[in-house]
């Protein structure tokens, strides 16, 4: 009895778990790979077609150029003023209160964040009473008022600064944890030896940290390659802003080409798997 | 504690499931829509006269992105038993995968052609079969003013488009704007352009042409489709004759857009829109009198021989589920006592012939009624009629991309590429 029993738990305990998987996760990922190859109403086979429109069209080459743009500026700027923040904070006395409203916007959903941005960027011609805050600035200082989501590529990095706005907090605090979890005896006995506050950074700070910076990057990485919500409500896409995620929704549900919006979703999953076979091994690595 | 906190969560979530789907069973028919507001107050009267009259219940499920959802349910096999769709070109996507029921085998059609105009029921057909019910119209070919303005300033209301251009030199003479143009709508910017393509096209081309260049049978790289483009971009694409210039279109929402005219001095003197423009001005400018401080006049003929064709829009209700509850309601809704309560209340025109002009909520409306029912000829918007990849999709994209300074040989290219796939 006593040993059947032991065989059997760890079915019991796993057991759901992999069928979820298996409902939820892989039969899904498979049906859309089949479903990459096949026309618009996944009736009839059509070979690469969806991947040549995928990696071919001006409008897809576009998107993943601003994907690599997101990738670069989204990922260093949340996880380098994350850092600096977390850093920083530490100094100050007012640390938690600090740290309460540089993370509060990601209490924020995407959408709303994207809402309230979209007025921080409104454009009136010169003249009118402006409603954007920045344009505002700009006609105080004497400036033309600018026509922030319109202009390429001003309006990609106008976006950027949304995410950046959002996610910051969330690297801030995790990096600020792991920063504290640095035993003090080792910045002392660094500066015992004379290292001075950049050199701490550089050879003892950043090797300790390097374990949590490999998952927030990672992280980070991940949400932008996924990137959507703030492009979608900001501006669809137009004047030259399309992201990969979009228009895969766009082919979806705007325009029912299951078979396009299968390949874009796929090309995405295979760009997005290294990303998250590093995550997975360091947050292993580290329960181990 | 903890696993029978879970038990209850899970008996909560099947319930959830199950309740709804067994509420539906008797007497009720479902409905998607994308109204809200005002319209949802309005469709509800309708659906109450409706329970009022049948005893059939009505649930009405409200959604801005209905293309979306109706794929979505769709593909999962549990449509709505009616939908409120876009109009033709997503009627004949929907009748061609065999989603729809043929109305003609449950309405009376000698009814319904004595009812409703020739022109709606070809709307609405699709083959050999009638699956579109248009219940009410809106106008599309309407240029609104401000007759104390235009009168203060000695402006003539112009009725060709020698005129028009005249006008516009003689605003730009005078120091003012002709025309405020939005055409920001969030995920779907640009439409508002669309319908000044269409206008355009169907004066400088004509209906023929433009039922070619709606299916298809003619490229967009087509130097008539090529002219109607440069004909609005005459006007878009220069700040003298555009409030604020292309920028400025760009980044107004196409209901805020309306209200230069109504500044001191008026940033703008006119501005095209369709009928349901009246509702923004109202809410905007409480003050405003429709009729008396702001009218309209009907986008002026361009090329002699083609005429004044009215360009319009209008709701298009279709059935996914043969019921007999979802049958009850299309045969009420193509009646002229449903759509009085429904045009009577919005200010939109009635397919159905026999409404009495008196439920018009004033006289602009019994106006555009009036137009409506004495063109020549009618087209419906042609962004709508087409596949959504081009009409809601490509079109729209390519006229953001022209406003915002794009050549316009590769905007076509870009619209007749997206176009030779989806069609």
């Amino acid at each position: 009895m006593k040993r059947r029993a032991g065989r059997l738990t760890p079915i019991l305990y796993v057991g759901p778990a992999v069928l979820f998987m298996v409902v939820y996760q892989l039969y899904p990922a498979i049906h859309t790979i089949i479903l990459s190859f096949m026309d618009r109403r996944s009736e009839t086979f059509v070979g690469l077609d969806n991947y040549r429109y995928v990696f071919t069209s001006s409008t897809m080459l576009r998107a993943f150029r601003n994907n690599l743009l997101w990738v670069v500026f989204f990922t260093a700027g949340t996880v380098g003023f994350g850092l600096l923040l977390a850093i920083l904070v530490d100094r100050v006395k007012y640390e938690s209160l600090a740290k309460s409203v540089i993370f509060m916007p990601m209490a924020v959903s995407f959408v709303g964040a994207g809402v309230v941005w979209k007025f921080m960027y409104n454009y009136r011609p010169p003249g009118a009473n402006q409603i954007g805050l920045l344009n505002q600035i700009l006609v105080v200082l004497g400036l033309e008022p600018k026509g922030w989501l319109l202009e390429s590529p001003l309006n990609n990095f106008a976006l950027i600064a949304v995410g950046l706005w959002i996610w910051t907090g969330y690297c801030m605090v995790i990096l600020s944890a792991a920063y504290k979890g640095i035993p003090a005896e080792l910045l002392e006995a660094g500066q015992v030896d004379g290292a001075n506050d950049l050199q701490l950074f550089w050879h003892v700070i950043i090797p300790e940290m390097k374990p949590s910076l490999t998952v927030v990057v990672t992280t980070m990485l991940v949400n932008v390659l996924k990137i959507f919500d703030i492009i979608y409500v900001m501006t669809n896409g137009n004047y030259g802003t399309e992201v990969i995620a979009n228009r895969m929704y766009k082919e979806m549900f705007q325009f029912a080409n299951t078979g396009r919006a299968s390949a874009i979703a796929v090309v995405l999953f295979l760009i997005i798997i290294p990303v998250m076979y590093a995550n997975v091994r360091e947050k292993l690595k580290g329960e181990s | 504690m903890k696993r029978s906190w879970l038990w209850a969560l899970s008996f909560v979530l099947i319930a959830a499931l199950i309740v709804p789907s067994a509420a539906l069973a008797q007497g009720t028919v479902t409905i998607l829509g994308v109204w809200g507001g005002q319209e949802l107050e309005v469709f509800q009267r309708v659906m109450d006269a409706f329970t009022e009259k049948t005893g059939i219940k009505v649930q009405f499920e409200g959604t801005r992105d209905l293309p979306t959802v109706l794929e979505t349910r769709l593909a999962a096999g549990n449509p709505p038993d009616i939908a409120a769709i876009q109009g033709p070109g997503q009627m004949h996507q929907y009748a061609e995968r065999g989603a729809l029921v043929d109305l003609s085998k449950h309405l009376d059609m000698n009814n319904i052609a004595a009812d409703l105009g020739p022109a709606w029921i070809e709307l609405g057909s699709h083959g050999d079969g009638f699956y579109g019910l248009m219940i009410a119209a809106d106008l599309k070919s309407l240029v609104w003013y401000r007759p104390d303005q235009f009168a203060a300033k000695g402006y003539q209301v112009p009725t060709t488009w020698a005129e028009m251009e005249a006008l516009m030199e003689q605003m730009v003479a005078n120091g003012d704007t002709p025309w405020a143009i939005g055409v920001e709508s969030g995920a779907a910017s640009g439409w508002p352009a669309t319908d000044w393509i269409e206008d355009i096209m169907l004066r400088t081309a004509g209906p023929e042409v433009y039922d070619q260049w709606v299916n298809h049978e003619i490229p967009w790289t087509d130097p008539r489709v090529r002219e109607a483009f440069e004909v609005f971009g005459k006007i878009v694409l220069n700040s003298n004759l555009v409030y604020g210039g292309p920028v400025t279109v760009l980044s107004t929402n196409f209901g805020d857009s309306v209200n230069e005219l109504f500044t001191n001095p008026p940033n703008a003197y006119m501005h095209r829109q369709a009928s349901f423009i009246t509702s923004f001005i109202r809410e905007a400018n409480p003050d405003v009198v429709i009729g008396e401080d702001v009218d309209f006049f009907l986008f002026p003929p361009i090329k002699e021989e083609h005429g004044n064709p009215m360009l319009g829009a209008g709701d298009m209700m279709a059935m996914f589920n043969e019921t007999p509850e979802a049958v009850e309601f299309m045969k009420f809704m193509a009646s002229a006592e449903a759509q009085a309560i429904w045009v009577g209340g919005l200010g939109k025109l009635g397919t159905n012939n026999k409404i009495d002009p008196a439920v018009y909520p004033d006289d602009v409306t019994r106006a555009m009624a009036e137009a409506l029912n004495s063109a020549e000829v009618f087209r419906f918007d042609g962004s709508d009629s087409m596949p959504s990849a081009v009409g809601s999709g490509a079109f729209w994209e390519a006229l953001v991309m022209y406003i915002g300074g794009e050549d316009l040989d590769s905007v076509l290219e870009y619209i007749e590429n997206a176009a030779q796939e989806a069609y």
